[in-house]
């Protein structure tokens, strides 16, 4: 078959079509992988506040109670069992790393004693800060922030004054930032539990 | 059927895309930080390949000289979008490793360039043996040089561990490395190329 001439017609109709083909093939791809991706996006959520938070019988996401520190989004994900406020897993976030943002969605005890931790996003130098998911409950020295309650413990990290909590070597600011996260997810499930009327103090 | 081995042979060792033509660098450098990205990256760039050539040769004859490049994007950048749904979708995983990486596929050289060079002046079966070659030999460059990365950077291949991550070299994992890891490649190959 010979090729088609260049004419403005030719070259009109040609690119018309094939962007026309190529957009009805898109669409088609993008409503039959739609619910798909949204999906899996609530599966990762709620496996992540299976992970960190106490049991609970709830719908963790239809309680959602959302507040602001430091102009950033707090969620509060309650869980809740026969009707009594177990803890939480709070999802929250830092813009101090070294590289964007840090997302980190943290599980509370009733008292406020950190249970468990998922890191579901940073962008920190590999090898370095990148090694948060893993360095923070790892029971070697005073690193691992899991078991205690920032109540007591101070979660800064031990270089600065009065820190309790080993920076992560060679990544300080990873580190702050990612204790930041932690200090601010506790406050947001403390103002989360005063308006449950629940006093955290009274729990420990 | 030995012209069509050897258009995919031509893809891997004579006219590799990456330690050849030297063609797609940034996402060479950007997604080789380990043997598992390079062999993801690899593999989406791969399929991209092969259909957009498949395609572009098929309605070659249909599209203008002076509007083929347009028409080839538009064609490449389908494949690839609908690539990136898909792995959002099925593979979130690999979505998070690979991240910017995925939609970056449209503006990789490789594909443009085969396009152009081949998949425009080729039959179908043709253009699709040549995508084939050019796509396992882009793999396989970008898994050589994730491992030489990652057992330099962390001591681990595939997330094996080989000696203890403490004695890496973490230069190797990050940007100044790939240039370096790279460029050792690059000329140990051409001593190979040299000597046959």
């Amino acid at each position: 078959m010979k090729k088609l001439a260049s004419t403005l017609p030719n070259m009109i109709i040609s690119l018309g079509l094939i962007t026309v083909i190529a957009g009805a093939l898109l669409g088609a791809v993008y409503s039959a992988t739609k619910e798909p991706i949204a999906k899996m996006e609530k599966e990762q959520q709620v496996a992540a506040i299976r992970q960190v938070a106490p049991p609970f019988d709830n719908d963790p996401e239809a309680d959602l109670w959302t507040t602001e520190i430091d102009g950033l989004k707090y969620s509060v994900y309650p869980a809740v069992m026969d009707g009594k406020l177990q803890g939480a897993a709070v999802m929250g976030s830092s813009m101090n790393g070294f590289a964007g943002e840090i997302v980190v969605m943290c599980g509370f005890d009733l008292d406020g004693t950190v249970r468990n931790y998922v890191v579901l996003s940073q962008a920190e130098t590999p090898g370095l800060g990148s090694k948060m998911q893993q360095w923070f409950r790892d029971p070697a020295g005073v690193r691992s922030v899991i078991g205690k309650n920032p109540s007591k413990t101070h979660f800064y990290v031990s270089k600065d004054s009065n820190g309790e909590i080993d920076a992560i070597t060679a990544a300080t600011i990873s580190s702050r930032a990612f204790l930041e996260t932690l200090r601010h997810a506790y406050q947001a499930y403390l103002d989360y539990a005063k308006t449950q009327g629940v006093s955290v103090d009274e729990a420990k | 059927m030995s012209k069509y081995w050897k258009l995919i042979y031509n893809g891997i060792v004579p006219g590799n895309p990456v330690f050849v033509l030297l063609l797609g660098m940034c996402a060479t450098l950007g997604t080789s930080s380990s043997a598992m990205n390079g062999l993801m990256m690899g593999i989406a760039t791969a399929a991209v390949l092969v259909c957009s050539n498949a395609v572009i040769s098929a309605i070659k004859s249909l599209v203008p000289d002076k509007v083929r490049i347009p028409a080839y994007i538009v064609v490449i950048a389908s494949f690839v979008t609908a690539l990136q749904l898909v792995i959002n979708a099925y593979m979130p995983a690999l979505n998070a490793s690979l991240g910017i990486f995925i939609p970056l596929i449209v503006v990789n050289c490789i594909l443009l360039g085969r396009a152009e060079a081949f998949a425009g002046k080729n039959p179908v079966v043709d253009s699709i043996c040549d995508g084939l070659g050019c796509g396992i030999g882009f793999t396989f460059a970008l898994t050589l040089l994730g491992s030489v990365r990652e057992i330099l950077g962390t001591g681990k291949i595939f997330g094996t561990e080989i000696y203890p991550e403490d004695y890496g070299m973490l230069v190797f994992v990050l940007a100044p490395g790939a240039f370096i890891a790279l460029g050792y490649l690059i000329a140990l190959v051409n001593k190979i190329r040299k000597a046959s």
